[in-house]
């Protein structure tokens, strides 16, 4: 356990709070990326998650894409892009990156959530006299609201994932110190830098998992197989 | 293109050990995830810590655990045993809660006939249980292999090589064919996996395109959602 | 009245469901389509409130066309009853009878006071009107969703085998609470079931189809028994099983109804007794 204390010494040193490379500087720009390609992805994928989910149109195209794009190694494409972009660009090359390996998730937490709401309240909805709109805004947004926060939160952790891996193309952020640390054999740093991308991802995704509870509308919440199905459909997405 | 020709030697002997390293993770995945599978389905109580420790490895980044595990267990960081067993602990978290999912979809009435005809424990598991539960199974093995096999290459980051190499070389030597020829061939080994792990599943299990009336609503649903 | 003019519907995959169908349903009246599952009843039901637009011919409701109206607003203006009630699982009880009143524009307040006026007039406790659906019985959900169905006072009640999913002691409640308010509200109403009995119960008008919406017989439920049109009516109504065919059987106590196996049915009495 001496690899740990070195590591907890080289995260309290003081030298961490200093210059270019400073923890909190590294953590920000982790946050700032993740942050910026989440959203960008959300804006392109969730409408058309959700214009899939309603027309049941373009079902298999996102499906196929979706299948598809868990093959494509994460870290193969940001070289790539950076390597069709030019190296004067590599913000813009590892952004679209993270936001071309987060659609799959949003697009499928979209649609599956408008999806899986049960087809007779739809048919119950439009029997009413709600207009389409109505049945997706009132109906079926809400009811699908947790398998598409479920999506996110797939999404967001496979891009703080990935961040990690960018400090390779010197992007910054909490992946520096395990990378720049691996070649120098500097384990305290790599350890310490493992470490604090751990933590990170973990808040992350207890926030979003906190979210994804309290997305749940709530007269579905006493009803037990629907949080089920749920579960069961953003466990793996 | 001319790179691509030049180099299919060495392609093709980093595409074989790409996929010794992912196989041997995916099988140990398998096999590791049927009893924790089974065990957190069938015991309540231990369920909960078994999903929830295996679903904290899995948000862990790549990169991170790749780290961590040898500190924790004591082996060389720079070495394939990290990368294989790193990639076994992302397996092993997608698929306990498959088997566990999959177990559940099978239809309770199916498994009380089960057992009012005479089945023992043990024999009903493997004649009625994890047959039924397949289909759910397998579509978590398909997404395990997938990703396993294209996460595979950040192996290389560590000092370990695979066809992560050619992404590593070909950003140092500025050669675009090079690492394009490298994604290429992580997808098309991927989805050629998947698509045998398809045949294999449509060969085992002939009822799943006989019709649905075996496959229970939920089941369909953790299929989809698998996918 | 609703009048069904000539109407077939041929879905996309080639299935008629309904050929050449023509019928007039009379104002407050119950009619009820009764047949097997597949006959086309469903499909004739939707096309009043054009859930199924007909292949051709039309549906008029008092001389117009719904064809020539704009569907969200013809919902709008006619109640919908379904089996599994159909209810919004993330609504409130009162929420979900409210929601067409808040769908043609009432306030929030005007419209919840009168979904917990419905609640009453349905047989339900003031109490579950803050409940979600989830926490309520089948039967209850259904009594729900007649009061939603019923919200905005429409002249015309669709009803699609509403009780079809509820045990039969809870059925057999609820059709004497349809009978109730039928005889207080004087609703058009067209009700969908493949129970004769039911059918014969509720229906003033009773029309027995067969695939693709054949009409066998269309009559009140008297006609119907006294007067079987053929041999199918009288397999489906049951009166060639002798279930129908009643015995008088005197006894030391008086006069009672026995069936063809000798059972007693029950004990006959003279009007004004």
């Amino acid at each position: 356990m001496n690899l740990f204390a070195d590591a907890i010494a080289w995260l309290l040193s003081p030298e961490r709070l200093d210059g270019a490379y400073a923890l909190p500087t590294l953590l920000g720009q982790h946050l700032l990326y993740t942050l910026i390609a989440v959203l960008i992805s959300a804006a392109v994928a969730v409408p058309a998650g959700w214009l899939i989910g309603h027309t049941g149109r373009g079902r298999e195209v996102a499906v196929a894409i979706s299948g598809a794009a868990r093959a494509v190694p994460s870290f193969g494409l940001m070289v790539l892009l950076v390597l069709l972009l030019g190296v004067l660009r590599i913000p813009e090359a590892a952004v679209l990156t993270f936001v071309l390996l987060a659609i799959p998730s949003l697009l499928a937490g979209a649609y599956t959530g408008v999806e899986a709401v049960d087809r007779r309240v739809v048919d119950a909805a439009r029997a009413m006299g709600m207009t389409e709109w109505q049945i997706f805004r009132k109906v079926e947004m809400p009811l699908g609201l947790p398998l598409l926060v479920g999506g996110l939160r797939s999404a967001t952790l496979q891009v703080i994932a990935t961040v990690t891996i960018a400090a390779y193309v010197n992007l910054g952020g909490l992946g520096w110190p395990i990378i720049q640390g691996i070649p120098l054999r500097r384990f305290d740093q790599v350890l310490g830098g493992a470490i604090l991308v751990a933590l990170l991802a973990l808040a992350v995704d207890l926030l979003l998992a906190l979210a994804q509870r309290a997305a749940v509308p709530t007269g579905v919440r006493s009803h037990p197989a629907a949080s089920r199905d749920a579960r069961a459909a953003t466990a793996s997405a | 293109m001319t790179w691509v020709l030049d180099n299919l030697g060495l392609i093709l002997e980093l595409a074989g050990v790409h996929l010794r390293q992912s196989v041997i993770a995916i099988v140990l995945g398998a096999v590791l995830s049927l009893p924790l599978g089974w065990v957190a389905w069938r015991y309540r109580l231990v369920r909960g810590p078994v999903i929830l420790l295996t679903g904290l490895l899995y948000t862990i980044p790549s990169l991170a655990l790749l780290v961590l595990m040898p500190a924790v267990l004591g082996y060389s960081a720079i070495s394939e045993t990290n990368l294989v067993v790193a990639l076994t602990i992302y397996a092993v978290a997608i698929l306990v809660r498959s088997v566990a999912d999959g177990l559940d979809s099978v239809d309770p009435a199916v498994r009380q006939s089960a057992t009012a005809m005479g089945y023992g424990g043990t024999r009903r598991f493997w004649t009625v249980d994890l047959p039924l539960a397949g289909p759910v199974i397998l579509a978590g093995l398909r997404v395990a292999a997938v990703s396993t096999i294209s996460l595979a290459t950040v192996g290389i980051l560590i000092g370990v090589a695979n066809l992560g190499y050619l992404f590593e070389n070909g950003l140092q030597r500025r050669i675009v064919a090079e690492v394009l020829a490298g994604v290429l061939a992580v997808v098309i080994i991927a989805l050629l996996v998947d698509l045998l792990l398809m045949l294999l599943g449509r060969a085992l299990m002939p009822w799943i395109r006989a019709g649905a009336a075996t496959t229970s609503r939920r089941a369909r649903l953790q299929i989809r959602a698998a996918a | 009245m609703i009048e069904f003019r000539s109407v077939t519907k041929q879905f996309p995959d080639g299935t008629v469901a309904v050929e050449d169908f023509s019928l007039v349903l009379p104002s407050h009246r119950t009619t009820v389509f009764v047949g097997s599952s597949g006959c086309g009843k469903t499909t004739l039901l939707r096309m009043v409130n054009r859930m199924v637009e007909p292949t051709s011919g039309d549906v008029e409701i008092d001389g117009e066309s719904v064809l020539d109206k704009d569907p969200v607003e013809l919902r709008r203006g006619i109640g919908y009853v379904m089996q599994n009630s159909g209810l919004m699982p993330h609504f409130t009880v009162v929420h979900n009878i409210a929601t067409v009143l808040r769908l043609i524009g009432r306030s929030k307040r005007e419209a919840h006071e009168r979904a917990r006026s419905l609640l009453e007039v349905v047989g339900l406790e003031p109490d579950l009107a803050d409940r979600y659906p989830s926490q309520l019985s089948g039967g209850q959900q259904q009594r729900v969703g007649v009061a939603r169905g019923l919200a905005a006072d429409p002249n015309i009640l669709l009803m699609d085998e509403p009780f079809g999913a509820v045990d039969p002691i809870v059925r057999s409640e609820l059709q004497q609470e349809l009978i109730r308010l039928q005889t207080e509200l004087d609703k058009t109403v067209v009700f969908v079931t493949h129970d004769i009995d039911e059918a014969f119960l509720l229906g003033d008008q009773v029309v027995i189809l067969d695939k693709a919406a054949r009409i066998v017989q269309v009559g009140s439920p008297s006609e119907i028994i006294e007067n079987p049109a053929d041999d199918f009516v009288a397999a489906f109504i049951g009166v060639d099983r002798g279930r129908r065919a009643l015995r008088i059987k005197e006894t030391a106590r008086g006069r009672v109804l026995v069936d063809s196996e000798g059972r007693t049915q029950g004990s006959l009495v003279e009007d004004g007794v």
